[in-house]
């Protein structure tokens, strides 16, 4: 077996953001890490709506990311850490729209290890030298300059390593122009570790420590180390260094500390200033609790500087510090507003806030104020004795704040994010839909939603109106050359022609000079001013004065098809001849003597855009009912010469010639395209040679069961092709790179490019008799996602065989139950204690729910209606329990009838895993499945894991145990029990009398159910320990699976074995068979295996186009979406993988990861070819291209037309 | 001292244990193996992102939490050291 990874939907999570100018432009961008791939981010301060510019696979994994600018520069650069062992310099290069790598430098081992640096990155503000820590001991400074040709040059590194020291945070202290200097927050432990009574632990101190950078001498001083809050977990930078200009101090230098409960400033040989962090005064908040900084962002504005600084609960608080040229007089802290929860916060110069989320999606908000003069209290260190450090050992009095909706922020943008993706389903449950959809449970606690995604873009719809008959065609056009927007809408029906005029209303007009009496072929501008019809008897070319020229068909003959640009005309008539117009220089339209007899019915036609600066463009295509397409020259040396031909297996609906971006075939120029449609739904589309007009390079592929129409259209002002078939595609270049992709829309009859000052690049198209405008707002997005909000982090769901609807159970940790909230605040008002409503009223899906003491959850049944996206009813647990697995039983003991079952448990506490108690809940379904009851509650001694199904009977891993249960009056009945698990049971598949058990730890078991015996019997596992996540059957043999560290595998148990295996009525055979290395007494071996770098957390065998062949579906936490395509031939394998040694040796990773170890992070890669590196072929020089086609004895248009087929025939992506 | 560099007689080797901070030697102890195999896998946990959100959404902490409460556990991982028997 042989498998090809493809990435369907990378990452949508952002670990890491940071904002600059990047391309050295005035604009401010933003560069974000989504953890395997780095993204420019461009966010247009008109209309707040957040584009991305280019986007690129790192093949490695990016642990920090931060910006720096060399001084007197003006444009940024960036620096990743990663887990490469080695520190790289990006530029991004506006020109060629991608990163360049300036300088990569190698200094330990790949892998993030404790003691490789990677982890921590500080800049200094003025862009003279770099730290980069390990999370233990390492720390490396490296200096940057200019050389003499004004080139970034960059030092080796300086070691400012401290043994035994753990690293919390470093940050680069703004110094001005003196020497560098780097704050660390270190913890010894040294001394810890010798001292048996666990006094020096207790007394260990964390020490806030600045490292020197000598630029004279190039080395690297401890310059001060004072011990700080135990508690610190992060430093901020704040402003110092003197102006040149007024002498004048930017800001008092030092750092912010970040403790629990309180901010500390501190800096050398100055005072402390300490402020609490004022906290919501919830009444079920756990009060013992401590609240942490989790994100902060600096900014400096003329003259004055400000922090925002988030909790984790997602509170932002500015803090501000009074100072008096260095001498700080107060810190002051201030509720400012709530998002959520961040993994990065930057602030833009345009007046923005762009909150990248740890979860769900990314929000860029629009500054209204700054907070300045509002009511909120402001707590400063002024106010508490010695500057809030008098007695720095003891806290603070509690600072309170009331959360409120957003008052200092707006939001303006958001970007979808499927991060975190914990359960996933592939099916079809749409009606009228050939490709299966996604359902996915993504989020994180109260901002948790249900997702169906489709695969398509998403279609914005203006305005929709009724019209008086069916038309058959419909057409937008200037009146004038340069018009800036469209001014008529043509509408062509059976008998006649309708022109709109559009203003204000969109309304008929009649003296247009367009005939209305007949239908119409084809519409154009023509020339400076003037406009044509082409109608089946004739073209009427009328001029800006109203006045006609029109040309009649000779009697007898009807045109049955045209094409038209700006300067030329051509029509075919009924008796398959050809008849051509150009525009002459007076602005007439003037005949070809002659006229080309094609000799069979001519169904298509297509010429060209007019190429700017030319007179005409030279090729003609012309379908035939002969299942032919004929290129013919217009050239006036050889005009209606046919130069090639082209045989098809359909006769042609519709030809459209279109010069498109493809920087896959030609990184410069646009590529003349001749997209040829068949009547039977299937799309050609082929290179013509621009020198000789001959046609290369065709590829096929099926939109649809309906004959194809092709219109040329406009997207974001590049040339795109809207194909409509049984239901529309576009074909449209997105960062330089061809896309075809469905529409989610209605299906279209026809359709033309619609541009109006309130629609500027919209579309226009006609499904039955209704006129629809719209637009596609979000280019590049290839899944639609339609979601429905949950109450808690959701964790699985399973679809009901028949009804159609979902079960899905949620939960949270350290979340009261509604229940034992209210009944926790009823106890609290009945002891007098004040209740603040309204914060108790705050809604959670924006604040959060308050935070309770381990141990405390809360949970839910959830029946979901998954085709109108709705909740169809929500069933609370109570007494603290939470839901763990669910399957739905048809139970032989009720004749087959189905129940849900739930495995939930009690006061559940993850580290050590316990419970009071585990229950299996069974539940009947009621009113068609839309409520259920609850029959019984079957007590378990471990948490029930994973339930499943299994021949009329339920079995359930109850940690370490698998059981075997039937259904009982007033409790499941425990039939039969296998306690030899190592860790607990986390996954359940079965086929036959197999089970296939997913160990937590110990990777996948093949168990046996012998019934006549009622044994449950171990007869193969895994020699590999491994982390089970997900898993699924691939067939009866065969399991795939994936691990915790981001690793997909594939298993198979020798067939023989399983035959023996099924052949043993009773079991004794396995019984008695020796046990091989302390497990099972056979193994199984490992087929294939890949690091994905995404946590996987679901796995599907399915197909994803209909007909198509199934193919591995994985989902990954942080959003990622991807397939492993099995190969089906040997030449595929070999030629793929040795595609994919070349790519290898191009080094394309960013981060300077090599990319085999890379994909072999774990365990090294087996049987399976990266398509994410191929496919980044297309992004190669043309010269590489080549060079790489010639040792694979393929031409570069090949080598791209295998990956494209493996794409499409695969996932039809 | 720890016992690491105490025992290793061999100047280069000292050498190398002194670089590479969590290497093994002939007389670790029990503890010590320990101490260092949980404080490389609490550093793999933070350094790896997809870990840390897998964590942080099971106890139903922030990111930034659990990073914290990792990097803080490093401190002392397995507990205080066995009392020495001299």
């Amino acid at each position: 077996m042989h498998l090809y990874n493809l990435t369907l939907q990378p990452p949508t999570a952002i670990t890491h953001a940071v904002a600059g100018n990047f391309s050295g432009s005035r604009q401010q961008e933003i560069i974000v890490s989504r953890g395997t791939r780095l993204e420019l981010l461009r966010p247009d301060p008109q209309s707040g709506k957040v584009f991305t510019v280019v986007t690129s696979d790192v093949f490695g994994s990016i642990r920090s990311l931060a910006a720096f600018r060399l001084t007197g520069g003006t444009k940024d650069y960036a620096i990743l850490g990663s887990d490469s062992g080695r520190i790289v310099i990006l530029e991004y290069e506006p020109k060629t729209s991608s990163f360049t790598k300036v300088h990569q430098e190698t200094f330990g081992k790949s892998g993030a290890r404790r003691i490789v640096p990677g982890q921590y990155l500080a800049t200094d503000p003025k862009g003279r030298s770099v730290m980069i820590g390990a999370m233990e001991k390492a720390k490396l400074v490296y200096i940057l300059n200019r050389d003499a040709a004004a080139n970034l040059t960059i030092s080796s590194p300086l070691e400012a390593h401290k043994n035994n020291a753990i690293i919390h945070h470093i940050v680069g202290l703004d110094v001005g122009f003196d020497n560098p200097m780097f704050a660390a927050l270190e913890v010894d432990y040294s001394e810890s570790d010798q001292d048996p009574t666990g006094e020096a632990f207790n007394n260990a101190e964390k020490m806030l420590t600045y490292y020197e950078l000598d630029l004279g001498l190039n080395h690297v001083v401890r310059k001060w180390s004072e011990p700080t809050d135990p508690r610190a977990n992060l430093l901020v930078q704040v402003p110092g260094g003197q102006l040149a200009a007024s002498e004048r101090y930017d800001g008092p230098s030092g750092v912010l500390v970040c403790c629990e409960d309180h901010i500390i400033y501190r800096h050398m040989d100055a005072p402390q200033h300490r402020v609490p962090i004022p906290r919501r005064r919830h009444p079920l908040q756990d009060p013992d609790r401590g609240l942490i900084i989790t994100a902060a962002v600096m900014h400096k504005m003329k003259g004055a500087f400000f922090f925002l600084l988030q909790s984790e609960d997602g509170d932002l608080y500015k803090v501000t510090i009074d100072h008096e040229e260095q001498d700080v007089k107060a810190l002051k802290i201030k509720y400012f507003d709530t998002v959520p929860v961040a993994s990065s916060l930057c602030i833009l110069k345009s007046g923005f806030l762009f909150v990248a989320s740890e979860f769900g999606n990314h929000y860029l908000y629009q500054f209204q104020k700054l907070g300045d003069d509002d009511n909120e209290p402001e707590f400063s260190s002024a106010s508490y004795p010695s500057f809030g450090m008098a007695n720095p050992a003891m806290p603070l009095p509690p600072a309170f704040f009331r959360p409120r909706p957003l008052d200092n922020l707006t939001l303006v943008d958001e970007m979808e994010s499927l991060c975190p993706i914990i359960d996933s389903k592939v099916m079809n449950l749409l009606p009228n839909s050939d490709t299966p959809q996604i359902f996915t449970a993504c989020g994180r606690g109260a901002r948790s939603s249900f997702r169906m995604l489709r695969h398509g873009l998403d279609v914005e719809e203006v305005v929709s109106s009724d019209l008086p008959g069916i038309p058959n065609a419909v057409w937008t056009t200037k009146l004038k050359e340069d018009d800036p927007y469209d001014s008529y809408i043509i509408l062509s029906f059976v008998n006649g022609t309708l022109v709109l005029c559009i203003g204000e209303t969109i309304e008929e007009v009649q003296d247009t000079g367009f005939l209305s009496s007949a239908p119409t072929l084809a519409v154009q501008q023509i020339g400076a001013d003037a406009l044509l019809q082409v109608h089946p008897h004739g073209i009427r070319h009328v001029l800006a004065d109203k006045r006609v020229n029109e040309w009649r068909v000779p009697q007898g003959k009807t045109i049955v098809c045209a094409t038209t640009n700006k300067r030329q005309v051509v029509v075919a008539l009924s008796s398959a001849e050809l008849v051509y117009f150009e525009l002459d220089l007076d602005g007439q339209l003037s005949e070809y003597q002659d006229r080309k007899a094609m000799g069979s019915t001519v169904l298509a036609l297509s010429i060209a855009e007019v190429p700017e600066g030319r007179q005409r463009t030279p090729y003609l295509a012309v379908g035939c009912e002969d299942q032919t397409v004929r290129i013919i020259s217009l050239d006036p040396e050889s005009t209606l010469d046919t130069i090639s031909l082209q045989a098809l297996t359909a006769p042609p609906s519709a030809i459209c010639i279109a010069d498109m971006l493809d920087a896959g075939i030609n990184k410069t120029q646009p590529t003349t395209f001749v997209n040829i449609g068949l009547q039977n739904g299937v799309l050609l589309r082929t290179v013509l040679d621009p020198v000789n007009g001959q046609l290369t390079d065709t590829r096929t592929r099926f939109l649809g069961t309906r004959p194809i129409k092709l219109i040329r259209v406009l997207v974001q002002r590049n040339p795109g092709i809207l194909a409509l078939s049984s239901r529309p595609w576009l074909n449209y270049t997105y960062q330089n790179l061809m896309h075809f992709t469905p529409l989610i829309f209605e299906n279209l009859d026809y359709a033309w490019s619609f541009s109006a000052e309130l629609c500027p690049e919209g579309l226009i198209g006609i499904s039955g008799s209704v006129l629809r405008i719209f637009q596609i707002p979000k280019l590049g997005t290839k899944l639609k996602q339609d979601a429905i909000p949950l109450s808690y982090t959701p964790r699985k769901f399973i679809p009901h065989p028949t009804n159609g609807l979902l079960y899905m159970i949620e939960g949270d940790h350290r979340v009261m139950g509604e229940e034992a909230a209210a009944r926790k605040l009823e106890e609290l008002r009945q002891q007098g204690k004040e209740i603040d409503e309204e914060v108790v009223q705050l809604p959670p899906e924006v604040f959060g729910r308050p935070k309770a003491p381990a141990g405390t959850w809360a949970s839910c049944i959830r029946i979901i209606s998954p085709v109108d996206t709705k909740t169809a009813n929500v069933i609370h647990l109570d007494n603290n329990e939470m839901a763990f697995s669910l399957a739905i039983v048809p139970f032989a003991a009720r004749g087959g009838e189905l129940h849900l079952v739930v495995g939930t448990a009690q006061d559940t506490f993850l580290t050590p895993r316990s419970c009071t108690s585990g229950f299996l809940r069974t539940y009947r379904f009621t009113d068609d499945g839309q409520n259920l009851e609850l029959l019984h509650k079957t007590e378990t001694n471990d948490v029930p894991l994973a339930v499943m199904a299994f021949q009329g009977k339920l079995v359930a891993g109850v940690g370490k145990a698998l059981r075997i249960y039937d259904m009982g009056k007033k409790k499941l009945l425990r039939k039969v029990e296998n306690k030899s698990f190592p860790a607990a049971i986390v996954s359940l598949h079965t086929q036959g009398s197999h089970i296939y058990v997913g160990d937590m730890q110990e990777s996948v078991f093949y168990a046996v159910y012998k019934a006549p015996e009622n044994r449950l019997l171990i007869f193969a596992d895994d020699p590999q320990p491994r982390w089970i996540t997900a898993m699924t059957m691939v067939d009866y043999n065969t399991v795939a699976g994936a691990d915790r560290f981001g690793n997909v595998f594939v298993n198979r148990l020798d067939p023989k074995v399983s035959e023996q295996v099924d052949d043993d009525p009773t079991g004794a055979g396995i019984l008695h068979e020796k046990n091989v290395l302390f497990g099972a007494p056979h193994k199984t071996s490992m087929l294939a295996h890949f690091h994905v770098g995404d946590l996987i957390t679901s796995i599907h065998k399915v197909s994803l186009v209909a007909g198509g062949r199934e193919v591995l579906l994985y989902t990954g936490l942080h959003g990622t979406i991807g397939i492993l395509v099995p190969f089906v031939s040997k030449e595929d394998v070999d030629f793929i993988s040795t595609l994919e040694q070349h790519m290898r040796t191009e080094q394309l990773s960013l981060v300077g990861r090599d990319h085999l170890t890379w994909r072999g992070y774990y365990t090294p890669v087996k049987a399976v070819v990266d398509g994410d590196l191929c496919e980044t072929f297309a992004r190669l020089p043309a010269s590489k291209q080549s060079s790489i086609a010639a040792e694979l004895d393929r031409t570069v248009g090949e080598v791209l037309k295998k990956l494209e087929q493996l794409r499409v025939t695969a996932s039809g992506f | 001292m720890s016992s690491e560099l105490r025992y290793t007689a061999n100047t280069q080797l000292e050498h190398l244990h002194a670089r590479y901070t969590g290497t093994g030697h002939a007389d670790l102890t029990k503890y010590e193996w320990l101490t260092h195999q949980h404080r490389d896998t609490l550093s793999s946990i933070v350094g790896h992102p997809p870990l840390l959100s897998y964590l942080a959404i099971a106890d139903g902490e922030a990111v930034g939490r659990v990073k914290f409460e990792m990097t803080e556990r490093m401190l002392q991982p397995c507990g205080p050291p066995p009392a020495k028997e001299e």
